[in-house]
């Protein structure tokens, strides 16, 4: 019967009724308490978090709904994400000319220093714009956006109304093509204005209740070379971010905030270099000014240090500090050509980086009106180091069967403020050595086994601190479909004997096209989970955990 | 509401039946050089196009991009396929996708998707996802994730695509 239907319709679907897509992901796990490793008691037992998506397309009209439901939400996620329900939902319509939608908006301002709202299901982090979005190309090269709205905060919205418009004007496209044809500069400058109202009633405070934000930005491009730079302003903004607590009394800065963020760089065939630097200073841009931690933010401040993808780099990684923090990075990259000495056959690729964070050195202000901006900064003056890290990779292919990829990293994180938000916390500042070798056999066309060892060594007398780490894993795809995996942490250095401790996890997974099903087994670690700039911490856990994603 | 709902999961299911076989949906993404590209304007003159969702920071996708590297004039030559492949990097990273792509040789056509705007108009949750378009544009054949040998199914796919014969998973 079904059959039939899907028959009728795929023969409908001729005459343009529209095409009907999606997806799907389910994550669900099975908590054991363990106290030893600090896994808590979880009372429901198990937890599960899931979305569908469905979006319906005809020619220029094009419409979506999300669900999501957390039954309740995994350990590790904010607890205000309870239930279930429909939290996106759009209608859009889109030609030449114009592009309007109504319903939940996902959109980008130059860099996103300003403005950005987008969607993040591994980390729960939603910010769309419930509102309408008007965006227009009225001449050739020249592209005007417009929007307003309220953003999502977990299954409701904020209080406060965003509003914002932006243009970019691609130089090289308004002029015509022939004489466009002899310029080897590409250039395009675009500029923003966003604003914030949210009504305000404390009547012993003067607080604006609207609050702008405007900045401009410009991207250069000739041949290989690629500098982009954008700078971005806010209005006093006072609110619970950057507020102070002094003598029991909460007191806001009044202070206006920056942000700066410059890319460049130069890549030809075989060679690439990138140097990257921004300064933010006061940037925590919300549409509510009471909101904390991950909610509600209209902007987004990228952390400008190296994105590690293995477990033992990515254990203390950066994030961003939108209060302040001056930072950049350097990353060289190039190939060894085949045939070489030490390119083999095969060639050999090398990346070096060096990333670096400070805050910045807050001068007091003596003030002690109801305006006070609390502190001033200087450009010429950093504070104190947040972050730095200094890494290799050499990735070589040996033989057709045989590749593998060795990397170093040094690393130095001042968790106190990184991690714990407490300049003046207990905890000593974290050193990291590390070493991580992952070696591929491929044995016949489609079937490999993959092995991997990291080390990572710290203070084994911080008892603070975990201490120094071994792993080793090894994975096994006998065919395109399949993995099977075990995977052991190893905290040897643990400051206390009795907590040296083996984290043991096998997992099995089966792909088939869009279809994706996983399972894992066993103990994992507390760590902290990032995607982009933005991080949540997950708690240790024993027990089962399942994951299914799927599109169609 | 509940109706809605209801009428949506009908449409989606009888969709899966009706099959793949949609054209690629609109989305701004932008060139290396900057200038945006609307995703419905991909054209190969009738022949194949292989879309691969990547990121900078995704391992499994540049093993998979670097697998297909190595035999990519081949497969050009035989079946006319081209490989565009669209970075999710977000700004935090998207500077480093022409270093990656020129450092590594790549000779694919790549674009950014910065705020994923392109990601979600295809249902793509996780990368790498790989996706195969016939010669009218039409969606045909998609895959999550990347294991090794992966690259050489894909080539077969493509092969039958290019030939006019059913594709498999």
């Amino acid at each position: 019967m079904i059959g039939l239907i899907g028959h009728s319709y795929s023969k409908a679907q001729n005459n343009d009724v529209g095409s009907v897509h999606g997806s799907f992901q389910i994550d669900a796990q099975y908590y054991n308490p363990d106290s030893l490793i600090g896994a808590p008691k979880v009372p429901e037992k198990m937890l599960s978090n899931a979305f569908g998506i469905i979006n319906y397309q005809r020619g220029k009209f094009s419409a979506g709904i999300r669900y999501e439901a957390y039954n309740n939400v995994m350990q590790g996620f904010d607890q205000r994400y309870k239930g279930q329900g429909i939290t996106n939902r759009f209608a859009r319509y889109q030609d030449d000319l114009l592009d309007i939608t109504v319903g939940s908006i996902y959109e980008q301002f130059g860099s996103g220093l300003i403005f950005r709202t987008y969607y993040e299901p591994g980390l729960l982090y939603d910010n769309s714009l419930d509102g309408i979005r008007v965006i227009s190309n009225p001449y050739k090269g020249i592209t005007l956006k417009a929007l307003a709205g309220k953003q999502r905060s977990f299954f409701t919205v904020g209080p406060g109304i965003v509003r914002g418009v932006d243009g970019e004007i691609n130089i090289n496209e308004l002029l015509d093509s022939t004489a466009n044809a002899n310029i080897k500069t590409k250039v395009i400058i675009g500029g923003s204005f966003v604003s914030k109202n949210q009504p305000e009633t404390d009547p012993d405070l003067i607080i604006p209740e609207n609050v702008g934000a405007y900045g401009g930005r410009i991207n250069v491009i000739r041949g290989g070379f690629n500098f982009f730079g954008e700078y971005v302003m806010k209005e006093n903004d006072p609110g619970l971010a950057n507020s102070a607590v002094v003598n029991g009394k909460t007191i806001y800065s009044y202070k206006t905030g920056d942000a700066v963020f410059v890319s460049a760089s130069y890549a030809t065939r075989g060679f690439s270099f990138l140097l990257q630097g921004k300064r933010i200073d006061n940037m925590s841009f919300r549409s509510d000014r009471d909101a904390s931690l991950q909610n509600l933010m209209i902007n987004y401040l990228p952390a400008t240090t190296k994105q590690h993808t293995y477990l033992m780099p990515a254990y203390s990684p950066y994030a961003t500090q939108p209060l302040g923090e001056v930072g950049g990075m350097a990353e060289m990259q190039f190939k060894i050509k085949k045939g070489s000495l030490l390119g083999g056959k095969y060639g050999t690729e090398v990346t070096i980086n060096y990333s670096h964070a400070n805050a910045l050195s807050q001068i007091g202000v003596n003030d002690t009106t109801t305006h006070s901006t609390l502190y001033k900064t200087e450009y010429s003056q950093a504070g104190v180091d947040l972050y730095h890290d200094f890494f290799i990779e050499i990735n070589k292919k040996i033989t057709k069967k045989w590749k593998a990829t060795i990397m170093l990293s040094n690393q130095f994180n001042n968790v106190n403020i990184v991690q714990h938000n407490t300049p003046k916390g207990p905890y000593k500042n974290i050193k990291s050595k590390i070493a991580v070798v992952d070696i591929t056999y491929k044995y016949s066309s489609n079937a490999a086994i993959r092995f991997e060892a990291q080390g990572m060594l710290r203070d084994n007398k911080d008892t603070l601190n975990l201490g120094s780490w071994a792993v080793g894993m090894v994975e096994w795809t006998p065919n395109t479909h399949f993995f099977i995996a075990a995977l052991d942490q190893y905290n040897y250095g643990n400051p206390v004997e009795n907590l040296r401790l083996h984290y043991f996890l096998v997992s099995a997974g089966y792909t088939s096209g869009p279809h994706r099903i996983s399972f894992s087994y066993g103990k994992q670690r507390q760590g902290i989970f990032c995607v982009g700039g933005v991080c949540r911490v997950v708690p240790a856990s024993n027990g089962v955990a399942i994951s299914i994603t799927s599109s169609f | 509401m509940k109706k809605l709902i209801l009428s949506f999961l009908v449409a989606a299911s009888v969709s899966l039946f009706a099959g793949e076989g949609d054209k690629i949906p609109a989305s701004t993404v932008k060139k290396l050089d900057g200038t945006k590209v609307n995703s419905n304007t991909f054209t190969n003159n009738g022949k194949p196009i292989i879309i691969s969702f990547w990121a900078t920071w995704c391992k499994p996708c540049k093993k998979e991009l670097d697998a297909i590297a190595e035999n990519y004039p081949e497969w050009v030559k035989e079946t006319g396929v081209k490989l565009i492949a669209v970075s999710i990097d977000d700004v935090r990273s998207s500077g480093k996708v022409v270093t990656d792509v020129k450092s590594k040789g790549w000779e694919y056509e790549v674009y950014i998707d910065e705020n994923q705007d392109f990601k979600r108009a295809m249902n793509v949750n996780n990368v790498p996802h790989t996706f195969l378009v016939d010669g009218s544009g039409k969606v045909v054949w998609s895959h999550n994730s990347y294991t090794e040998g992966d690259e050489e199914k894909l080539y077969e796919n493509v092969k039958k695509l290019a030939a006019g014969e059913a594709l498999s998973h």
